[in-house]
């Protein structure tokens, strides 16, 4: 089966109008000993049910779906309304291309730009982009975006920050000759004042720091705006988990330049790590310097409102080498889902859940640490994720858990110091049940 | 398709206090309001709509039937390959046992999963004839970006990162995007009489400061570059590398195979060749195949099996670091791969036969109505110009704009930029002729009103959702966002 609706008739007909009398000879420009003289090494072709047998087996092997889960650290797991789902699913959606045709491409269009409001009344920034590739990129984008906006080569970034963002950072920034510098914690869980003070100078151009951080502890961003600011540099903050922007002060508000971040919270499902989304947002004055596609409102013939893909002089289709990035198109489909889901949660659903995650990670917490021996490794508010520091090796304490069916949280022992603690993560999904399963498990195995 | 009755407003427009799609659950645990007590929080999110589930449904559903898509009609763009998708990968990618899954779940719980990419990976592998792979890449231009960040820390490696990419002219735009943000100079090739690159120029511009050559084949015209192994021969000679961009494979997969015409890296668009949904611009999926010297090399981390247990390796010091967070868009490849066990060995063959025969079945019947400025043979795509309707004032802007009117979407426009007015068309394998010849008769009805009547060209759509958009408004003016 290979969806081709061409009959053997047609080919016929159709080769013959070509002049040709086999479908090989299309092919007369490939060298002879270039071309494959035997059919691929592949499996045979499978049926539509075979198929689906075939790949629900393998659904099967996955045994993730049988523990009680507490991670997250980049990943979120929260409830999808089924409105989102049912929507993004349908054609009209799913198939088309970028939207090159504005004509008869106004919904994808038009959705862009609302999500493009929604991530500006988030962040509290004037612009925002259609989305990039996911929040590690996004990182990796914004520093490079602070880069070229300062004409500074020494970029700050914090060690709080997710550690898979700042490898990107570090594998993006290494080719550009740019210095990356890690900024120390305190004992809050947040970034030390006097390291950043040190850390700061005239050649900086950036400050990259993410809040909820990869503690989970809530950075005072308007005290390293004033900072960072003094010394002319700019301020980037990274979020992971984007609900905490329905409770929390907007980072635009507060003094950030860039924020970008991880969208996969708003609708989409975990996935294995994707596909998700990156979004950012900037202030207007560094538009021309924000990468990717960018939607904008204007007029068609009759003076009726539309809307088109603009400012593409910043891109590579036009301006080739000298382009703000390489991206092209983006996660149109997953940002489509992100819109959906915060247009259906609206004003006071996105703040109620927000809250909820907070109330439900606070009695984990409290809970956790009833028990002999855990400790809450930072002092720092937080807001759905937090630290523990238990009395063994994670890597041991977590393996008990396993064994009981629960998954207690991520190691953090690639932080030199904290090979005793993990990343606790508690959402609108951990009912009051399976905290206490969690809160019996951890009893039973320490 | 294309309600013009109702004008949807935005959602913003439609909002009123009080009204909500969502209840959220009451909370199981105890309440303790003093929690955030010292941080900053915000009143209100100002502007956040607030409707009805009825209202989301009812703007979503209609802004829907603006949009044109695979699922209506003929989607002709070239270089993008926008082939049907069949539904089973959706249904396949939304198995809860895999969406379900968090990324950083214990390797023993995700199994099914880390089977499942390497089946791709090994799948794919033979496709191409590469020797190491990584399903990675967020989309094609990232592909780029990861293949060029390995040919550059390679030469590192020898002690050299070397200064310059060679890229033809007729190159998709990404190509010397990511050579620049891979610290690179771009010096460009231009195309001989045939649309290709000829080995005297090459033979000229490579030296040993080149780190490598990035080529489309078959090139954006659709022309296969024939002497694709003494161009590898040339780079390789000077110590580079030579870099495929693999956007045009639904031409060749199941004929011939890039690794053994000496390729030494290339990505893959599983969007493209591999029958994926755009979605409206994304999510796609960029893999990256290279030979054995620049698997060190790879994205970590790289999925190897032991007695059939799958392990994500991190401990790779020669390795270019990660490129994106986890593995790459794990439910795309899930489609992907659901595609390639479908149609099997016979069927990938037939793919690019029927792709090829359908461009050349169009070619042929829009053969000097429309000027072919290289008249080499094409593959999966053929590019026309407007030339002959410039004569009455039209342009490849006005043409395709009049295509909307027969329901139809238009051809990649003004690309590649080596053709003046360019209409590039790339129909895939999955149109049926009845399809093709719509797109073929409208297309000569086209050229009669070009003639006939241009003012009706210049001045389409006329039966679409809106009319023609001014975009030079929308950059002058930039309106990014709904304000009250």
């Amino acid at each position: 089966m290979s969806y081709i609706p061409i009959s053997n008739d047609d080919r016929q007909e159709m080769l013959a109008r070509l002049g040709l009398d086999s479908a090989e000879k299309l092919f007369n420009s490939i060298p002879e000993e270039n071309r494959l003289k035997n059919l691929l090494n592949l499996p045979a072709a499978k049926s539509e049910p075979e198929l689906l047998d075939y790949f629900e087996e393998r659904s099967r092997k996955n045994l993730y779906d049988q523990y009680i889960s507490f991670l997250g650290g980049g990943a979120y797991d929260h409830f999808i309304p089924a409105v989102v789902d049912y929507l993004s699913s349908r054609s009209e959606f799913i198939s088309p291309y970028t939207p090159y045709q504005p004509e008869v491409s106004q919904g994808t269009l038009q959705v862009i730009f609302e999500y493009q409001t929604l991530i500006c009344q988030l962040t509290g920034l004037e612009i925002a982009n259609a989305s990039l590739y996911d929040g590690a990129t996004g990182a990796a984008e914004a520093v490079l975006m602070a880069h070229r906006v300062k004409d500074r080569k020494r970029l700050l970034v914090a060690s709080t920050v997710n550690p898979q963002y700042r490898q990107v950072i570090y594998t993006y920034g290494k080719n550009l000759g740019l210095e990356i510098v890690e900024l120390p914690y305190d004992q809050r869980g947040r970034i030390e004042a006097r390291g950043l003070e040190a850390a700061l100078n005239d050649g900086t151009a950036v400050l990259l720091c993410q809040s909820p951080n990869y503690f989970g502890v809530i950075e005072d961003i308007e005290s390293l705006s004033k900072a960072v600011h003094h010394q002319g540099a700019m301020l980037a903050v990274a979020i992971s988990e984007p609900l905490s922007l329905g409770l929390l002060e907007a980072p635009g508000k507060l003094g950030a330049d860039i924020v970008t971040g991880e969208g996969q919270s708003f609708g989409l499902p975990l996935s294995y790590g994707g596909p998700y989304l990156g979004f950012m947002a900037c202030k207007k004055e560094f538009v021309r310097q924000l990468p990717g596609r960018i939607v904008g409102q204007t007029v068609d013939a009759e003076g009726r409102r539309g809307f088109v893909l603009t400012l593409s002089t910043r891109e590579q289709h036009i301006r080739r080498e000298k382009a703000t990035s390489n991206i092209c198109t983006n996660e149109g489909h997953c940002a489509l889902r992100a819109t959906i889901y915060l247009e259906t949660l609206g004003r006071t659903g996105l703040r109620d859940l927000a809250w909820l995650n907070v109330q439900k990670a606070a009695y984990a917490r409290e809970q956790l640490t009833l028990i002999p021996g855990i400790k809450s490794k930072f002092s720092g508010e937080v807001f759905n994720e937090f630290v523990l520091e238990f009395p063994d090796s994670f890597e041991i304490v977590g393996q008990k858990l396993e064994a009981r069916g629960i998954l207690g949280g991520l190691s953090l022992k690639e932080f030199p110091g904290l090979e005793n603690c993990a990343l606790i993560t508690v959402t609108e999904k951990h009912s009051r049940e399976k905290i206490d399963l969690y809160v019996q498990a951890l009893k039973e195995v320490l | 398709m294309m309600i013009n009755v109702i004008r949807e407003p935005l959602i913003f427009e439609i909002s009123s206090p009080g009204k909500t799609a969502f209840k959220v659950p009451e909370p199981d645990v105890p309440g303790q309001k003093d929690v955030l007590a010292g941080v900053a929080l915000r009143e209100d999110i100002d502007g956040f709509p607030e409707v009805s589930e009825t209202e989301i449904s009812r703007h979503f559903t209609r802004l829907s039937q603006t949009n044109y898509c695979v699922d209506f009609g003929i989607y002709p763009l070239g270089s993008c390959t926008m082939k049907y998708n069949p539904k089973i990968n959706e249904k396949i990618a939304s198995l809860p046992g895999f969406t379900q899954t968090h990324p950083l779940a214990p390797e023993g719980l995700v199994q099914g999963n880390l089977e499942l990419m390497k089946l791709l990976e090994n799948l794919l592998l033979e496709i191409t004839g590469m020797e190491a792979i990584t399903l990675q890449p967020a989309a094609g231009a990232h592909g780029e970006l990861t293949g060029m960040m390995m040919i550059r820390a390679c030469h590192e490696a020898q002690g050299h990162p070397r200064k310059y990419v060679l890229i033809p002219d007729s190159a998709h735009g990404t190509n010397p995007s990511s050579a620049h943000i891979c610290g690179y100079t771009v010096k460009e090739i231009k195309s001989n009489d045939h649309g290709t690159i000829s080995l005297e120029d090459l033979a000229r511009l490579m030296d040993e400061e080149v780190a490598a050559l990035m080529l489309t084949n078959p090139n954006t015209l659709g022309v296969f570059e024939s002497d694709i192994c003494q161009i590898a021969d040339i780079v390789h000679s000077k110590g580079g590398f030579l870099y495929m961009d693999g956007a045009n494979m639904n031409a060749l997969a199941g004929i011939t195979r890039p690794g053994d015409m000496k390729v030494d890296v290339m990505h893959l668009n599983l969007h493209k060749t591999f029958s994926t949904p755009h979605g409206g611009g994304g999510p796609g999926s960029g893999p990256v195949a290279v030979t054995k010297i620049l698997e060190p090399f790879l994205p970590v981390p790289v999925i190897e099996e032991k007695d059939s247990f799958y392990h994500l390796n991190y401990q790779r010091p020669r390795s270019i670091g990660r490129v994106r967070s986890f593995y790459g868009q794990f439910l795309v490849a899930l489609k992907a791969l659901a595609y390639i066990l479908t149609l099997g060995p016979e069927g990938i063959k037939e793919m690019a036969e029927i792709a090829v025969l359908n461009s050349n079945y169009i070619r042929k019947n829009l053969e000097g109505l429309y000027d072919l400025k290289y008249d080499a043979p094409t593959l999966h795509e053929c590019v026309f110009s407007d030339k002959h309707q410039r004569e009455y004032g039209v342009t490849n802007l006005d043409i395709s704009k009049r295509l909307l009117d027969y329901g139809l979407h238009p051809p990649t426009m003004s690309f590649p930029l080596i053709v003046h007015g360019a209409l590039m068309i790339e129909p895939t394998e999955t149109e049926s002729r009845r399809d093709l010849d719509l797109f073929i008769e409208a297309m000569k009805a086209i050229a009669r009103e070009a003639k006939e009547n241009p003012e009706l060209l210049k001045t389409a759509p006329h039966v679409t959702y809106v009319r023609r958009l001014d975009e030079v408004q929308a950059a002058r003016n930039p309106i990014l966002r709904w304000e009250k």
